[in-house]
């Protein structure tokens, strides 16, 4: 922790903002936290220890909580956020084998990114949609019925919209 | 200009003056049921379930209104982007009404059709309407469809009526008259009329609610709350999902009439992060009740104070039971605590909370409404009313269902669901997700209810079914649910931290050919145990999923044992790949696609593949041109 505390409000201030106006502070650890992931995109160490201070809590506690629940990251995520439902819709259609592709595509394993930075991979628990399972996501774009030899189109697909600059998650 | 009701006289005067915009939804024994009158017009109602909105509905709904525009039809046809309608299978679905005509895998380029032929000519597109698969015949209303036939609608009795987003829809359907009818009876009444309906919790367990809301009454201590949880976390459900997305009022209701009766002034939802549009739909739902006087201070002028909030979960399966539940909700890590005190003594913040679930509050409004007498007329002598079920796997009619209990599993696969896909053969459903168990075809007459399925080794759990065919390896399957354990155990007792972890790497031992027919005896062993000696639900169930397929296809597991065989042949690392000389033609494809380097053999001769060297990864199965290479 080199940086000096004013730097870190600025760094932070909309956090800041966000914890100044809540009603009570007993019980928010867990909705401040969604909120600096949404703000942030992922909450590092530096993040935590602030939030630890800002809600008077042990940073011990923040970290607790931080890695207990498998919604909140400590890493940041690809530019391409690709997402595999493994509920057991999915899994006795074949998701297992559709995700191992993916894994051996793109070189990560599932909750890794890529280390250009392009490409998250997550296996999901259930998102509803059992009629089309295995279902595969990526930003909002919905891919049902995935197999494995659509994988490779489904990630150069993605390239090729971020080569154009547009993002992937439209 | 203020929206405020000012009394329940007044919500029953808006009502009637609302009562034309739904009525053109309903059939007309819903119309009866609910005593409301015929219209005119017409309306199109569009599915929008989470399989419906991925397949592009929303697209339909914009081609539909732009074809009304273009006929000069827009004030007259209304479009409305409604709930579920359950048939996932068929999607994107939509229901013309007051015709009851329903369409299946409708595409937006199929709007002008639907407009000319149908609106305009009023004539039926019947390309667009469900075949019956034995004879063919079109089957223009649900009633005519095998899938919505023995089904009965209650805690998803709006869902595909309602636009979410108007709460006029809702209240134009007897919205918030339940909760009228609570403060007119008063709290005791209330309790008593839930106790008489036979309400069980539809969230896992089947604890008779009105039993709950008994108890959390009976406490003095003040403040106390309402919980619901939303925490839909089973692999496999998502009914919960649709209830906040296709009807958020009738859980807000439920939870207003939850406070009345227990004396508490502040609800809170606890749902799922990973549920974007549930959120934004129950958002929109609170601010809209709160704008019409119906939550918040001094509810239709009685004095009834009552607000709700909404609180994200984030990602943890152990949130589902109610002590970790709360602990989630006050900031800290969802690990569960030893029970009693039950939450109704010391709940949230350790006060006297109720704590039910979405589905089993879908169902408060309806029994205000229409009386215990009609909702226990429903189901089997313990369990009453309905459930629903998210029917989904290697079934040809995947969607979601709501039954009374007591129907039996075979119409539920059979008939509703139209069977195994494929033609291929039954052979398990899978009920109660992780905590549930497996049954076999000799299980098929059972009737369903919270007794029957646990005396068959199972469970209701939140209504997760999922149908396995002859492919579908049951030590494999077991094993899935255990990883998801392991995964989700939240560490805080050593049975099902360890535990589980435990019988994990016995059933990966097994799925690999490594198996001792000791690993098969430690397992029901060690089963018991983590069953015995666990802190919470979650523990306690977990082992279900291989005690009940031990219980039922201990055969299976004696085969990977003893004969390093998967009859199913989904275990890889147990297969065998050969080429059957007389059928291969020396064409050289698989040697070439083989990853390993495993394929030797000459132009035009047969190939053989070296079991030391081969991955088994199938590839040279998928690629062989005469089909010469077998896997066994």
């Amino acid at each position: 922790m080199s940086q000096s505390a004013s730097c870190l409000t600025e760094k932070y201030g909309e956090i800041d903002k966000y914890i100044d106006n809540l009603p009570s502070l007993r019980g928010a650890l867990v909705t401040v936290l969604h909120q600096a992931q949404t703000i942030y995109g992922y909450l590092p160490e530096e993040l935590q220890l602030h939030i630890a201070r800002r809600l008077n809590v042990p940073a011990a506690q923040v970290y607790g909580v931080v890695s207990f629940y498998s919604f909140f990251t400590m890493e940041p995520k690809g530019q391409c956020a690709i997402s595999l439902c493994m509920g057991t819709a999915c899994f006795v259609l074949g998701a297992g084998g559709v995700l191992q592709e993916f894994e051996k595509e793109l070189g990560i394993k599932a909750g890794e990114t890529t280390p250009d930075n392009l490409f998250s991979l997550d296996a999901l628990r259930c998102v509803g949609a059992c009629s089309l399972a295995p279902v595969v996501l990526v930003g909002d774009k919905v891919y049902g019925k995935a197999t494995t030899s659509q994988v490779r189109g489904i990630i150069e697909e993605h390239m090729q919209r971020m080569a154009k600059g547009g993002g992937s998650n439209e | 200009m203020s929206k405020r009701i000012g009394s329940p006289e007044e919500l029953r005067e808006l009502q009637v003056k609302l009562a034309p915009r739904t009525a053109l939804r309903l059939s007309p024994a819903e119309r009866e049921a609910l005593g409301i009158p015929a219209a005119e017009k017409m309306n199109i109602l569009v599915c929008g379930g989470p399989a419906c909105k991925s397949t592009d509905s929303d697209h339909i709904i914009t081609q539909l209104r732009v074809e009304l525009q273009k006929a000069g039809l827009a004030e007259e046809v209304k479009v409305v982007p409604a709930g579920c309608m359950g048939y996932c299978a068929q999607g994107p679905v939509l229901k013309v009404q007051p015709d009851n005509t329903f369409y299946v895998q409708v595409k937006a380029t199929d709007a002008a059709e639907i407009v000319q032929k149908h609106i305009l000519n009023h004539q039926y597109v019947e390309r667009l309407m469900f075949h019956h698969p034995a004879s063919g015949a079109p089957c223009r209303q649900e009633e005519d469809i095998p899938f919505f036939q023995g089904q009965v609608r209650i805690a998803l009795r709006n869902c595909g009526v309602v636009d979410p987003a108007y709460i006029e829809d809702y209240i134009s359907l007897k919205g918030y008259q339940g909760l009228v009818k609570a403060m007119e009876i008063g709290p005791d009444a209330t309790v008593a009329m839930i106790k008489q309906a036979g309400l069980r919790g539809r969230g896992g367990a089947g604890f008779p609610t009105g039993t709950k809301w008994e108890f959390t009454q009976s406490y003095t201590a003040t403040p106390k709350y309402v919980v619901c949880n939303a925490d839909e976390g089973d692999p496999g459900a998502f009914m919960d999902r649709c209830i906040m997305e296709g009807d958020p009022h009738s859980v807000l209701e439920a939870m207003a009439i939850a406070g009345h009766s227990i004396g508490a002034a502040e609800g809170v939802i606890y749902v799922r992060a990973e549920y974007p549009l549930a959120v934004q739909s129950l958002q929109t739902a609170i601010k809209q009740a709160e704008e019409f006087g119906l939550l918040g201070e001094n509810i239709l002028g009685t004095g009834f104070n009552f607000s709700i909030r909404l609180n994200l979960g984030a990602g943890a399966f152990v949130c589902g039971e109610e002590t970790a539940l709360l602990s989630s909700i006050e900031g800290n890590r969802g690990e569960p605590r030893v029970r009693p005190p039950y939450p109704a003594e010391k709940g949230l913040w350790g006060q006297p909370t109720v704590l039910n679930n979405v589905e089993t509050y879908a169902n408060v409004p309806a029994i205000m409404l229409r009386g215990a007498a009609w909702f226990s007329s429903y189901g089997t002598a313990g369990s009453k009313g309905t459930k629903v079920f998210a029917l989904a796997g290697k079934i040809n009619n995947i969607g979601l269902i709501e039954v009374p209990m007591g129907t039996t599993l075979d119409h539920i696969i059979n008939h509703i669901g139209g069977g195994i896909q494929n033609n291929r053969a039954f052979k398990a459903v899978q009920t109660g997700g992780p905590s549930g168990g497996c049954m076999p075809t000799a299980l098929l007459q059972t009737e369903v209810d919270y007794e029957s399925l646990t005396q068959a080794g199972s469970m209701m759990g939140s209504g997760g079914m999922i149908v396995l065919d002859e492919d579908d390896c049951m030590v494999n399957i077991a094993k899935y649910f255990l990883e998801f354990t392991v995964d989700e155990s939240c560490g805080r007792c050593t049975p099902c931290r360890i535990g589980t972890k435990r019988l994990y790497e016995m059933l990966e031992r097994i799925t690999t050919g490594k198996g001792t027919n000791k690993d098969i005896v430690d397992l029901q062993e060690l089963g018991d145990i983590i069953r015995d000696c666990s802190l919470c639900g979650l523990g306690q169930t977990a082992p279900n999923p291989v005690i009940s397929t031990l219980r039922y296809f201990k055969d299976e597991y004696i085969a990977h044992v003893e004969e390093h065989r998967c009859p199913a042949l989904a275990c890889t690392e147990l297969l065998t790949f050969t080429v059957v000389a007389d059928k291969c033609i020396g064409c050289t494809v698989c040697a070439r696609n083989c990853p390993a380097d495993a394929i030797s053999g000459v132009v035009r001769a047969a190939h053989t593949i070296d079991p030391d060297k081969c991955v088994k990864c199938g590839i040279c199965l998928d690629k062989c041109p005469t089909k010469a290479i077998i896997r066994y």
